[in-house]
């Protein structure tokens, strides 16, 4: 099972109705997956010269401010850090790998779940309501977002294990269906040097997807290598800065729909999903075609 | 005419409903609003009922239906008419994947495309597709007809049965042991019939048919790598 959804706003009038208008999407694909969700919100870009990281801990009431006076001190950076939900927001002008290797070293509980400039993560156990409340994600403005309920199959349900799984900068990955190479391609990725927080699948997808673009493919192409390497049932939804895109497996089992309107593009498992949004009856609506890569907003 | 509304009573609203009313009820008409791409709307009907359903539905919209006339004025979720029995379901929209599964009877028409699997396992159901078909349509189709109107994706009729399958424009590729079949006079009557049912223009005679070479009924060793 499992749902995933995604809204990308083409009218800018409605970025500050982006949680409000996604909400229901998300809630609606409850029974598809009650045991965590998670979202990518794409909103309040950085400057240049910083980078966003969304990093989560176990303890909901865990000093972030640790990290914040810590990286400073040791980076020599500007650092400033919101604590959402048991999440926290980093905004920081210290080197991406640098804080990343001080966070390893220093705090090891701490996990980063995204990094960019827009794109900001956020996820948990637990039913899709709650988890949107937990991280105030009503009120939040933006320009799209996508997120994930998931029923767990082949590994435990924790936080960590919950999607979206980022996938580079401000690039994250949504999963539903399940890869059955998953093992042996977590080993060849770990000899290129990819690191592993769980036994998902998706995880793996994820790293396959970094490990592609950092070797200079587009997303396109990565996605389309992943048509060939990655054997299993799946449609992927990967947020990127600018928009998103969704390929099924040729063999397209798990479902899959698009709506589009002058003021909105939106995908799910479902099409209950996207009845909430307004417009929804007069959309165009289509099934996104195997194997076909479709992108929205940026240039994959 | 009677009217339902989904947002006031939801599917099992809707459902009990129309479960409750005698086969020979006269409040034959019944119209249904805001389907909201709900699942399972309007599910084992067993009268002579004609229900319009305003909008797009879900899964399993008109499953294992008898008798009743459904039509619905949007597009259709997967298993669109899934085990129907008899009567008709009508899809002014395009209908996802698994239109029609496992039928035993009855006429699903789709006004516009469906998706991969349409008439899979299909056991005596007629399908009308005004559009074309996904891939592996009529997966092991056992009885019935499936007409296509535009084009058949890939692997059409896999490891097909008794079923006769029709498509007007391109077919990507033929499953294991589908092969194209001779058109003779019974063929362009049961076309002639269905497409008319349907409200189609299309000639019975643009057609071409295909079906089962009858090869994997049995193993044979030789045939092991269609298996």
């Amino acid at each position: 099972m499992c749902g995933i959804v995604g809204l990308y706003l083409k009218n800018p009038k409605l970025k500050p109705k982006l949680g409000k208008m996604f909400k229901p999407m998300i809630i609606e694909m409850t029974n598809r997956g009650p045991d965590s969700a998670g979202v990518a919100i794409y909103r309040n870009p950085v400057k240049k010269t910083q980078t966003k990281f969304s990093l989560a801990h176990d303890d909901a009431n865990y000093d972030w401010k640790k990290i914040d006076v810590g990286l400073e001190k040791a980076l020599k950076c500007d650092c400033t850090v919101k604590k959402i939900g048991n999440h926290c927001i980093l905004v920081t002008t210290g080197k991406e790998p640098a804080v990343i290797a001080w966070l390893k070293a220093h705090h090891p509980q701490v996990r980063v779940v995204g990094s960019g400039h827009t794109i900001e993560i956020f996820k948990e156990v637990g039913l899709p309501a709650n988890v949107y409340d937990k991280f105030d994600l009503d009120e939040a403005a933006g320009t799209h977002i996508i997120g994930h309920t998931r029923m767990a199959t082949e590994s435990a349900v924790t936080t960590a294990g919950s999607h979206p799984f980022a996938t580079g900068a401000d690039l994250c990955l949504v999963h539903n269906g399940s890869l059955s190479n998953h093992n042996r391609l977590r080993e060849s990725l770990r000899k290129e040097g990819m690191d592993f927080q769980t036994e998902n699948d998706t995880e793996v997808a994820a790293a396959y997807m970094t490990s592609k673009l950092r070797g200079g493919a587009t997303l396109k192409e990565a996605l389309e290598d992943g048509l060939r390497d990655l054997d299993g049932f799946y449609t992927f939804l990967v947020g990127t800065a600018d928009g998103f895109a969704v390929v099924r497996d040729p063999i397209a089992c798990k479902h899959a729909v698009m709506a589009e309107t002058d003021d909105w593009v939106a995908m799910a498992t479902e099409y209950r999903a996207i009845a909430h949004l307004p417009g929804a009856d007069n959309a165009k609506i289509w099934e996104p075609e195997p194997t076909i890569v479709y992108t929205w907003g940026g240039h994959a | 005419m009677n009217e339902l509304d989904l947002h006031e009573v939801g599917v099992r609203g809707i459902n009990s409903q129309l479960l409750s009313l005698p086969k020979n009820t006269n409040e034959k008409h019944w119209v249904i609003h805001n389907p909201k791409g709900q699942h399972s709307i309007a599910v084992g009907l067993d009268a002579p009922l004609q229900i319009d359903i305003r909008g797009h539905v879900g899964f399993y919209c008109g499953g294992m239906n008898s008798h009743a006339e459904l039509t619905i004025h949007g597009h259709a979720g997967v298993g669109t008419a899934e085990n129907m029995m008899s009567g008709v379901v009508w899809v002014k929209g395009n209908s996802s994947e698994s239109a029609g599964a496992t039928g035993n009877g009855g006429l699903l028409v789709i006004e516009g495309d469906a998706s991969s699997r349409c008439g899979i396992s299909m056991k005596g159901i007629d399908i009308v597709v005004g559009g074309s078909v996904g891939h592996m349509s009529a997966f092991m189709a056992q009885r019935g007809n499936l007409i296509v109107c535009g084009d058949a994706g890939d692997a059409l009729g896999d490891s097909i049965y008794e079923a006769r399958l029709y498509v007007k424009g391109k077919v990507a590729s033929l499953g294991a042991d589908c092969i194209e079949k001779e058109m003779q006079a019974e063929h362009l009557a049961d076309l002639e019939r269905l497409l008319k049912a349907a409200n189609r223009k299309e000639k019975p005679s643009d057609f071409r048919r295909y079906g089962s070479a009858r090869k994997l009924y049995n193993f044979s060793v030789d045939h092991a790598d269609a298996y």
